[in-house]
């Protein structure tokens, strides 16, 4: 008991929901970890869990229908679940950051861009409580230079409709860095934009991290950005994490099925026609299929599959999947499947 | 030419978004579609990109009848689509059909898949009973029958925009709109609705006008591509020409800004162009030609002249000043790779 | 989930029967998920009781009430101002009348006047506000909503008073009154959801295809509107059946011996403190029959609240 604690560790997270025909069991023992410095990405399609993993963290699920039956969420080494409010507030802000997907809706149309930044910067630390409005005013500026945006001074006046989408996106970024927080997480951040303005702030969001030093959850459906913007990669499938590897080494050598055929069915630069993409959809989460939540997709499905889950099996250093097909029995044949 | 489905000439389209000043009103206008000019085949997919703000919707918009244009002409095999403004009789309504972005909301969430498909045949079908003509659409775009009687929340995704592409097809169109057709879907889905047109294409014979901002997918679709900026067509070629000799500044940036997922991917994209600043507001439109406040190549010339579309090869047009005198294009003012 | 062969799709006979059926499915589960979120809420069940019950004793009123002989002319001196009672549960007015058969009596009247006048508004209102929505930002529009705003500019109970006390007093007259000026909050909620609605994809789908206005606007639009309007018709049975006791109760409605309301607890009110049974059950009755409308009106709303476009 030596080592530091890692800066987020999220352990064997249920996430449920209580709706009328009964319970939806989101998220089903996810395992998670960020270190110091490091850029995550979590990658995976619409109603995996993912955003549903990062409000857990943030502890902002909506309470009455959520339940969280077990696992925990540590934060340094403190499980965030058990926080009582104000130990969460403090976490919120200078520990853990986030921006949002659709930056319009991030940011209150009836306030000037000075009077949303105004506050956060008021409130992330205790020495900036006390300083008058116009001291805070031109502390607002420097999360906006730090963005790059144009003519910060004016910008403090505007309102968010009189900016554009990328603009927008960036003020929100600099809101969220402006706490110095350790660890920042990115919902989507380049969705809403167009290719040519996503290209720049996720890349404006790269330089920001590696000069403050923070850590970085990048949580989006589109594979590129993430081999562009990351160290190490999770791929999210149905409240499970099936497999997490570093960046270059998911995409030299996927192995999840589910990750291959995400890999397949997005198109190519190089053309060669549309992959058929993956057959079926996300199975129900008030009924999941017994065993391994992909089974019923899957092209190389196997009778252990239908019964149990798979658990993270270790392919080689830091590269893991949750997938029968190489556990210890097959581990003969996982050379060849890898390939 | 009788191979030309549809021919748009010089179309415009302006929008009054609002007046200014107090004594003289002068109006506020977006130039959503500024002079474009372009011609559809007879079974070809034109593929039609540009980011927010290019215009792309708009013409789709008018191809349909959904907006009138402010000017030029929009002809379907002749006939001048808005001959009688924004009413358009029925035959020619039936021959040119459009699916939208956003299957949650082009399809009316109280109302049966049947109901929804039955409106077509109703209308363009009245005597022939509707109800054997659903199970047959459905039939074609793989879809059990049972689906019928469902609503479309209870669909998922990828399902709806293949009930919204069934009506596409219920009229039996020559021509059919697609306004990024797969956007709003999650990348698994999105092969099994394009291999689904490309199939339907084949056998039913049909003309694609495919609009999308995702340039990786219009390389699997395309058979010729035009790219949009503000309003107006930067450069136009057939699809292998298009992606491997682009020429125009901006879809060069745009090509060199894509997020791809492997090597080979890389290696065939342009070097990469940083674009600085902000897309002009389509208000106040700069002077001359709209790119250059952020194209590399900028030249005195480009902040004063608008430039006019030139051809450089064969079918391929670029409207750039790089490229006015119509001289073998040099390694030195196209930088590819 | 592997799709069946096409053989076996095209198998199972596509009758009408077997349509039918299937939507009865779909609808008996909506229905089915409907009446649970429903049921979270106790004040929406104690509404939707209170509305039943209310409903109940309308329709059978002559032959629940104890006495249905004391809602039509009858005197009684002998038994007059007796007070509550087993004979009598509500007591007896000043010429000896059951105060409970009138009662329920004087709920029929209220939930007819009810009924009656949004037979009337809801139509008329809900097509104009269809049409004008639809038509916005043309002369169409201009003029259905500005003679809207002439109705509604005057104060709603003064125009009532205005017409109800020009015509002659009964109960079809102050349902005219009502309804004239009641129509236009129709028009407004209706206005409102279809100038948004038909933004929509759908309705642009429906336009390119050809379909004829009517079909957009009932077809398309109105279905996607019909929760705020029952929800806004049950909060409105509450006020219609206040504004009609108004009426009775200044003497421009119902007449003597018709029960009504409103009228029994203003000719009631002069034998307060000690006769209190003559006012106070009927002023109850309208209480417990408004808030019965109104809770069952918020357990709607709640209900269909994020389940249309």
């Amino acid at each position: 008991m030596s080592a530091p604690p890692r800066l987020l560790e999220v352990k064997d997270l249920s996430v449920h929901f209580k709706v009328y025909s009964g319970v939806l069991k989101v998220l089903d023992g996810v395992n998670f970890s960020v270190d110091a410095g490091e850029k995550v990405g979590l990658v995976g399609e619409t109603g995996c869990g993912k955003t549903t993993t990062m409000k857990a963290i943030l502890r902002i699920l909506p309470h009455p229908p959520a339940i969280v039956p077990k696992g925990e969420i540590l934060f340094k080494g403190e499980d965030i679940l058990r926080m009582k409010p104000d130990q969460m507030r403090r976490v919120r802000g200078p520990g853990i950051s986030m921006v949002f997907q659709d930056p319009t809706a991030a940011l209150n149309p009836v306030f000037t861009i000075g009077e949303q930044v105004g506050p956060v910067i008021r409130y992330s630390s205790p020495e900036n409580r006390g300083l008058s409005r116009r001291q805070i005013r031109q502390k607002a500026l420097v999360p906006l230079q730090e963005v790059a945006l144009a003519d910060p001074e004016r910008l403090l006046d505007a309102y968010p409709i009189q900016l554009s989408g990328g603009m927008r996106q960036r003020v929100c970024i600099g809101m969220a860095l402006a706490t110095n927080p350790e660890l920042l997480i990115a919902d989507e951040p380049g969705t809403s934009l167009d290719v040519t303005i996503q290209d720049q702030v996720i890349r404006l969001l790269g330089e920001l991290v590696e000069r403050k030093r923070t850590s970085v959850i990048l949580i989006t459906h589109s594979l590129g950005v993430v081999r562009e913007m990351t160290d190490r990669v999770y791929v999210m499938y149905a409240g499970n994490m099936v497999e997490v590897a570093p960046t270059p080494r998911l995409f030299a050598n996927p192995l999840h099925p589910y990750t291959r055929g995400l890999m397949e069915a997005v198109p190519k630069l190089t053309g060669g026609g549309m992959a058929m993409g993956i057959p079926g959809r996300l199975p129900s989460y008030q009924h999941p299929p017994p065993g391994c939540r992909f089974h019923t997709r899957c092209p190389h499905v196997m009778p252990v599959c239908r019964r149990e889950k798979p658990p993270l099996f270790r392919v080689e250093a830091g590269h893991e999947v949750a997938c029968f097909l190489y556990g210890p029995e097959v581990e003969r044949h996982s050379s060849e499947l890898a390939a | 030419m009788d191979d030309d489905i549809l021919i748009a000439q010089d179309l415009k389209k302006h929008f009054v978004i609002g007046y200014e000043g107090l004594v003289n009103r002068r109006p506020i206008t977006v130039k959503a579609v500024d002079g474009v000019s372009f011609r559809v085949r007879r079974g070809e997919t034109l593929g039609l990109v540009g980011e927010s703000g290019s215009g792309k919707s708009t013409i789709a918009y008018m191809a349909v009848g959904m907006v009138q244009p402010s000017g030029g002409t929009l002809t379907f095999r002749g006939q001048d689509l808005f001959a009688n403004g924004m009413k358009r009789a029925l035959p020619l309504r039936k021959e040119i059909q459009i699916v939208f972005q956003d299957p949650g909301s082009s399809l009316n969430p109280r109302r049966t898949i049947q109901q929804i498909l039955e409106l077509p045949l109703r209308i363009h079908a009245p005597g022939v009973d509707p109800g054997q003509e659903v199970v047959r659409l459905l039939d074609l775009v793989d879809l059990p029958p049972e689906y019928m009687h469902k609503y479309p929340q209870m669909l998922s995704g990828g399902e709806k925009q293949i009930v919204a592409i069934a009506r596409a097809l219920a009229t039996n169109p020559s021509l059919v709109i697609l306004d990024e057709p797969t956007s709003a879907l999650d990348v698994s889905v999105q092969g099994k609705i394009i291999n689904l047109l490309i199939r339907l294409q084949r056998e039913l014979d049909l003309t694609y006008l495919f609009i999308t901002h995702d340039l990786s997918l219009m390389r699997n679709v395309a058979s010729r591509v035009a790219i949009m900026y503000l309003g107006k067509i930067c450069e136009l070629a057939d699809a292998e020409e298009f992606f491997q000799y682009p020429q125009h500044p901006y879809t060069q940036m745009l090509l060199s800004s894509i997020p791809v997922v492997s090597e080979a991917e890389e290696a065939v994209k342009p070097k990469k162009i940083i674009s600085t600043g902000e897309i002009p507001s389509p208000v106040n439109l700069p002077v001359g030609c709209s790119f250059h406040t952020r194209c590399p190549h900028v030249m005195d010339v480009c902040k004063h002249v608008d430039p006019v579309l030139v051809e450089t090869g064969a079918g391929h047009t670029v409207r750039c000043h790089l490229f006015e005198q119509p001289v073998e294009v040099t390694a030195q003012s196209v930088a590819v790779r | 989930m592997a799709q069946p062969s096409k053989v076996e799709t095209l198998a199972p006979p596509i009758t009408r029967q077997y349509v039918r059926q299937l939507q009865r499915r779909n609808r008996m589960e909506n229905l089915g998920r409907g009446w649970y979120k429903f049921s979270r809420n106790p004040l929406s069940i104690l509404g939707a009781a209170t509305v039943l019950l209310v409903t109940l004793l309308a329709i059978f009123a002559p032959w629940i009430a104890p006495h249905p002989e004391h809602a039509a002319p009858f005197t009684n001196f002998a038994h007059a101002h007796l007070p509550p009672s087993l004979e009598y549960p509500f007591g007896t007015d000043e010429i000896g009348r059951d105060i409970l058969s009138r009662v329920i009596f004087g709920f029929r009247l209220s939930l007819w006047m009810g009924v009656v006048v949004l037979a009337l508004v809801v139509p008329v209102g809900v097509v104009l506000g269809l049409i004008a929505g639809y038509a916005q930002g043309t002369r169409l529009d201009t003029i259905i909503m500005r003679l809207t705003d002439v109705f509604l500019a005057v104060p709603p109970l003064i125009l009532a008073l205005a017409i109800a006390s020009v015509l002659e007093p009964n109960l079809t007259n102050s349902m005219v009154a009502v309804s004239l000026m009641w129509w236009p909050w129709y028009t407004r909620l209706v206005y409102g959801l279809a100038s948004t609605l038909r933004n929509e994809f759908f309705v642009s789908s429906a336009e390119t295809m050809g379909a004829s206005t009517s079909h957009i606007l009932f077809r398309e639009l109105l279905p996607n509107m019909i929760s705020p309007i029952f929800t806004k018709m049950s909060l409105d049975m509450g006020w219609v059946i206040i504004i009609g006791s108004m009426l009775s109760f200044v003497g421009l409605g119902v007449q003597e011996p018709t029960p009504a309301l409103g009228t029994m607890v203003a000719k009631g009110a002069r034998f307060l403190p000690d006769q209190w049974w003559v006012s106070i059950f009927p002023a109850l009755a309208i209480v417990a029959v408004v808030l019965g409308f109104n809770l069952l009106g918020d357990g709607l709303r709640d209900l269909f609240a994020g389940e249309e476009v």
